[in-house]
């Protein structure tokens, strides 16, 4: 990756997210880059969704500013957002009785006409998804025949068909085993790295998170701290990432263990 | 997704059905006419009985007509209503569009009554009931439009259109339980549904509304398959939720609306169409599916129609008991047939 192709796609500055009268956390400041696959961990309820939620204009963030691609947030309409930012959510796609072609397809919507007619250039992006998460073997099935492991590359190769700079995914490996967390966590890497996107993650697996990302937004309720997984073990952020009476993080093996 | 070519086949044996179906719906009635009449009657115009050229344009194809259409718009309307509620339990009348025109029907039939000195004429002519009840429908579906707006849950939306539904099923109960038993046997007759009663000019207005409805429904073709994902993924690939959902809501309200008023609430048809449809094509992309339930929901009609008349050859069923009675059991067994309702 040469740096001097890289460029911010996602800034936010003393962001605060959360809902209507509950401040869910706040000062949260990171600058992502073109390329760069980035996780997000801190403990249940800090955040991490709402946080997703609020950078893809799901929910709106209490105050404090984010950019997309240099544009304030707020000045983007649904439309133009859809060809910055998608999406891959944790609930489940209302119906099952598509094929995966067919989902994949509709990632396409952003650019087809207003009937949906797929263009040559469309067909070739869906394609093109489709092979990068080895999905050849099952684009006539439909989602109900899926694993989840199966049916979660799908979701990333409708929001990769959607073409945007910035994937943005809601713990993208849960209910999956480890072989297939990490099937998904290297495929996402890869992408980054071919497709120079911005992917930005949710994750509980915190282990694999420190050994595969470029950099690591550890969420705190007010300080949140930003930056690669070495210069955040250094920094000793993750010894408060969980309350240390039941689990301390142990900087040389980059694991957390039970405190017995 | 190139579906053209793979559903030619099954939309040509679709339209040769409806053919069928409405040559057959117009040979048969309480009058008999000859098969062979019928389809000299239709193809060459040859009048060889002036009653019999009589019934036919006069009364049999208007009916066919009317069947056409009321099955057309009430299987659209179901489609529109089960994708955009992601319910496959919803039906055009779950937003109270149908509850809105029986009351709109039953304060036109029984309200004279009890609001005495309002109107001691008689006002209940099937031009001016199908204009209450179309009021009807339309004021409860702005009503649950003003509610939607606040709400941004459809499944919150749907509670709300039972909740009308309910109100106003209370009111006809209530309007039923003071009024004279000859006002409550008329708004129990218009409650079974009627396919037979409408003019060469009430059909034009119903075939205007109905094609309206139908536009706005293939305007929101795209909007509908992005749904299928849900309103957050819609939302993401550049989905306006709002004006997408008030768009369907509207074409659902001048369909199912419009059907109510002019023939009455037909039951079934709006629900188990789209059920059919998707079992049968085995797809959910819209853009295969709308004119299959336009074709379907026609068919059944006239298949409806067809059975309504047969029993006694002097006497009509009421349509409403035909189409539940036909409806309701084939949905039964296409869900213990395949387990789960796929939608």
């Amino acid at each position: 990756m040469s740096s001097d192709t890289q460029h911010i796609t996602i800034s936010t500055k003393d962001l605060t997210i959360g809902y209507k009268n509950v401040t869910v956390a706040n000062t949260i400041n990171f600058d992502s880059l073109s390329g760069e696959f980035i996780g997000i961990v801190g403990i249940n309820g800090i955040g991490k969704s709402t946080l997703l939620r609020t950078l893809a204009k799901i929910q709106p963030s209490l105050s404090g500013s984010i950019s997309i691609e240099g544009k304030a947030l707020n000045t983007l309409d649904t439309s133009a957002l859809a060809s910055e930012i998608s999406i891959v959510l944790t609930e489940p796609i209302a119906s099952k009785n598509l094929t995966v072609q067919e989902v994949i397809a509709l990632g396409r919507q952003p650019y087809t006409n207003w009937i949906g007619t797929l263009t040559e250039q469309d067909t070739s992006k869906i394609k093109e998804a489709i092979q990068m998460l080895q999905l050849e073997d099952l684009v006539h099935k439909k989602c109900y025949e899926l694993s989840d492991g199966q049916l979660q590359r799908v979701m990333i190769a409708r929001a990769l068909a959607q073409d945007t700079s910035i994937i943005l995914l809601d713990e993208p490996t849960t209910h999956l085993d480890l072989y297939h967390k990490v099937q998904i966590l290297k495929l996402l890497k890869s992408i980054t790295e071919e497709t120079k996107k911005t992917i930005l993650f949710t994750s509980h697996e915190i282990e694999m998170v420190i050994q595969l990302c470029d950099k690591l937004l550890l969420l705190k309720e007010s300080d949140s701290s930003y930056g690669t997984p070495n210069e955040l073990i250094e920094k000793r952020a993750f010894d408060t990432l969980f309350p240390s009476d039941t689990v301390i993080f142990d900087a040389n093996t980059g694991t957390f263990r039970i405190q017995k | 997704m190139e579906n053209t070519t793979k559903y030619q086949n099954s939309f040509v044996l679709l339209g040769i059905t409806l053919v069928i179906c409405f040559i057959l719906n117009i040979s048969l009635g309480s009058v008999s006419i000859p098969f062979k009449s019928t389809l000299s009657e239709l193809f060459s115009g040859n009048i060889e009985n002036e009653s019999w050229h009589y019934i036919i344009w006069k009364y049999r194809i208007p009916k066919a007509l009317t069947a056409i259409l009321a099955g057309s718009a009430l299987a659209l309307s179901g489609l529109l209503m089960q994708t955009l509620f992601r319910n496959p339990l919803a039906g055009p009348f779950v937003l109270g569009i149908s509850s809105g025109a029986s009351l709109g029907a039953a304060l036109l039939i029984m309200g004279a009554s009890i609001f005495s000195g309002v109107a001691t004429f008689e006002i209940a002519n099937s031009v001016s009931l199908a204009l209450g009840a179309s009021l009807g429908s339309f004021l409860v579906l702005l009503a649950v439009l003003t509610v939607a707006s606040r709400v941004k849950d459809t499944m919150a939306l749907l509670i709300i259109g039972l909740m009308f539904g309910s109100i106003t099923a209370a009111i006809v109960s209530v309007l039923s339980y003071f009024t004279t038993s000859e006002k409550l046997q008329r708004y129990v007759y218009w409650s079974f549904g009627s396919l037979g009663d409408l003019s060469w000019y009430q059909l034009s207005l119903l075939g205007g509304i109905i094609l309206m409805g139908i536009l706005l429904g293939i305007a929101s073709i795209k909007s509908l398959n992005a749904l299928l994902l849900g309103e957050n993924y819609a939302r993401s690939m550049g989905l306006q939720l709002k004006k997408s959902r008030y768009i369907i809501i509207i074409a659902t309200a001048l369909l199912a609306g419009s059907v109510t008023a002019f023939a009455g609430p037909i039951a079934f048809v709006g629900l188990a169409v789209p059920h059919l449809t998707r079992q049968i094509f085995n797809t959910t992309d819209h853009k295969v599916l709308m004119p299959a339930v336009l074709l379907y929901g026609a068919i059944l009609m006239l298949l409806c129609d067809i059975v309504a008349q047969i029993p006694s050859s002097a006497n009509v069923l009421p349509i409403n008991a035909i189409t539940s009675i036909i409806g309701a059991p084939v949905v039964i067994w296409l869900l213990t047939r395949k387990r789960r309702m796929l939608f």
